[in-house]
């Protein structure tokens, strides 16, 4: 379980991050609504550990660990990973090896490519020119091949095509134990006991809806979380209100 | 042989004459007399201590030549080694062939000017040896040819000229080696290198430099490509050295001629480098392209690149990036000259450190912020060298491999 008490996070001596209260429980998905600037990819930087993100009160903790001033990789390695919107170049580091890395020389690099339709960019560099499109796939076999147990998405479907969405989405709702395609033996009711997995996804359309059944819905405004409810009751007021309407309505 | 002592009257004017780039060495503070040792047999190279063997390995020498078409080992002043082991491909030491092969004076000296500098006139006064190598025309060499030239006595000044002829629509790899003894320190090695790459030849030559900390290094090399000719040029060091200056430049002189140069170099606390490269495209369709990649974490390094556009229908690239990782100095100076309208010349320089960003983004895979950088560096110094053999690409990594504990 990932449990947020009384966040508050500055950056550069600005407060971007306030009260910030959050719990996913394992098995669930929440989806973070919320307009451009209003802390978003803050909430998954500060999560992820990125130390320009400053926590000047609160707590976090993961799995009963306290991971508010832990370093990056020890997040990393207590199972916790994020698919970036916009990750850096690495220049020489092919993305075959940065999938071994990820699954710390046990990933069969070729095959989890396949699954995501990356087996030609194995031997380029790590987001090297990659689309946006492409990114976000890079971003999901590299998640694929770290299997981590809370899955931060920023945005997993901007810059995606039509074509690579229902891929995307597909494979999101794979990571997270939420692909009710394949309907074995295990009854909805019986999944759902068995899922581990915890993901917070951002997102402006809401097409990962589609995919992923998300457990609940939260909406950060102004560097606040205002309101939990539904994902999609929250994306139609959202839709036909606007946010500031859509805050005021759901307080 | 009016020919012979019109050079040797040239070099000695030139005797004194400083070199344009670098500081100025005195050569008197070296001993250039001749050093015998003997003759070894293929087995006897087996034999050479572990630690001489590691030393060779490292620059890419595989005393056992297996998988290799040709082998040439100078020790200080006396060849040791030196035979051929493919059909069309000649290994010869210069002194022999300057006595036996008049052909050799249609080459020798023809790129490299005899006077322009003290050490190209102290090679030509003090010649102690060097190799010969040559794929007749239309010859393909599967394997490359190994050369080494080795320092093993304190304080010698070692002068060797080097003459590489790929001859008509051949193709011929080269590794070449230079490194000390593991217990020498001190010494120069100047070396002149002279490649003709002719009608639709292509020639790579991979130069792996291991020197002691207190080697002095002024290597001299000029090349000329003719008409759809390729010349390959790459060039590791990553290990300390005192001083090296040089400036390698290519000619393309034929139609659709190429050259590309690609070096990786690490430059650490008391390394003073100054290492260019210099390319004139002189015929429509010829294409150039320098790539350079310098880590210092401590020591200075001058990063010199020049492409030289003269005729319209040209394509250059000069590619110039250098890493401080520990201090030092990087100073990239890319040169572009176009002479006349059509040229397409570009260039792309930085220096700066690792970006943090990079970091935090393998420590969220899992690395430890030590693993990262390394992963990183690594990655800096993984150029992709389109057109080399797998065998030379995988000596190239070995020797990023073996000195990454040293950069870091």
């Amino acid at each position: 379980m990932l449990a947020i008490e009384n966040l508050k996070v500055e950056v550069g001596g600005k407060i971007l991050l306030d009260h910030i209260d959050l719990e996913i429980k394992p098995g669930e998905t929440h989806i973070l609504f919320g307009p451009n600037g209003s802390g978003k990819t803050s909430l998954l930087m500060t999560i992820m550990g990125y130390p320009q993100y400053k926590v000047v009160t609160g707590k976090m903790t993961f799995k009963g660990v306290d991971i508010t001033f832990i370093p990056i990789n020890e997040r990393a390695k207590l199972g916790i990973g994020l698919s970036y919107q916009r990750p850096p170049t690495i220049r020489g580091l092919k993305t075959r090896q940065m999938v071994k890395i990820c699954g710390k020389g046990e990933a069969d690099a070729e095959g989890l490519a396949k699954r995501v339709n990356f087996s030609e960019f194995l031997g380029r560099d790590v987001n090297a020119g990659f689309s946006g499109g492409e990114i976000k796939r890079s971003e999901l076999l590299q998640l694929m091949a770290q299997k981590p147990d809370l899955m931060l998405f920023d945005e997993p479907e901007s810059g995606v095509d039509m074509e690579n969405i229902h891929l995307v989405g597909k494979t999101i709702a794979a990571l997270l134990q939420k692909d009710s395609s394949h309907q074995d033996a295990k009854s909805k009711a019986q999944m759902k006991r068995e899922r581990t997995k915890m993901g917070l996804i951002i997102t402006h359309t809401g097409y990962i809806l589609d995919y992923v059944a998300a457990d609940k819905g939260q909406v950060l405004y102004d560097g606040r979380l205002s309101c939990i409810s539904n994902p999609r009751e929250i994306l139609n007021c959202i839709g036909q209100n606007g946010y500031e309407e859509c805050v005021r309505c759901m307080a | 042989m009016h020919g012979v002592e019109k050079l040797k009257e040239r070099a000695a004017k030139a005797v004194d004459k400083k070199a344009a780039l670098g500081p100025d060495i005195n050569l008197k503070e070296f001993d250039d007399s001749f050093v015998v040792h003997s003759y070894m047999a293929d087995e006897d190279l087996c034999g050479l201590p572990q630690a001489e063997q590691k030393r060779l390995v490292m620059s890419g020498l595989d005393v056992t030549q297996k998988e290799r078409a040709g082998t040439f080992f100078q020790k200080d002043t006396s060849v040791i080694h030196c035979h051929s082991s493919q059909d069309g491909i000649e290994v010869i030491p210069i002194r022999k062939a300057l006595e036996h092969h008049p052909w050799i004076r249609d080459y020798y000296w023809k790129l490299v000017s005899v006077d322009a500098d003290k050490y190209t006139a102290a090679v030509e006064l003090s010649l102690h040896d060097g190799y010969v190598i040559r794929a007749l025309p239309g010859s393909k060499s599967i394997y490359p040819v190994q050369a080494c030239l080795y320092l093993d006595k304190e304080g010698l000044q070692q002068n060797v000229h080097n003459i590489i002829i790929a001859e008509e629509g051949s193709e011929l790899h080269i590794i070449t080696g230079c490194s000390t003894s593991p217990h020498m320190k001190r010494g120069i090695h100047v070396g002149i290198s002279e490649f003709f790459i002719k009608k639709n030849a292509k020639l790579s030559f991979t130069m792996i430099h291991n020197w002691a900390e207190d080697m002095m290094v002024r290597p001299r090399s000029v090349a000329q490509v003719e008409e759809g000719g390729l010349f390959l040029n790459n060039y590791i060091c990553m290990k300390p050295a005192k001083s090296l200056q040089m400036y390698p430049t290519a000619h393309l002189v034929g139609r659709e001629a190429v050259a590309r140069f690609y070096s990786i170099i690490v430059g650490s606390p008391g390394c003073e480098y100054d290492l260019g490269g210099r390319i004139f495209l002189k015929n429509p369709g010829n294409k150039a392209e320098i790539v350079a990649r310098t880590i210092s974490n401590g020591g200075r390094i001058f990063a010199r690149g020049h492409l030289i556009g003269e005729v319209p229908d040209i394509k250059a690239h000069l590619e110039c990036k250098g890493l401080l990782l520990k201090g030092g100095l990087i100073h990239a100076i890319p040169e572009l000259e176009g002479h006349v309208d059509g040229v397409e010349m570009s260039h792309e320089a930085a220096v700066g450190k690792i970006a943090q960003e990079e970091i935090a983004y393998l420590m969220s895979r899992g690395l430890s912020e030590e693993e990262a950088t390394s992963t990183i560096v690594r990655g800096f110094l993984n150029v992709d060298i389109p057109g080399l053999p797998l065998q030379l690409r995988a000596e190239i990594d070995r020797a990023i491999e073996e000195s990454d504990k040293d950069v870091m």
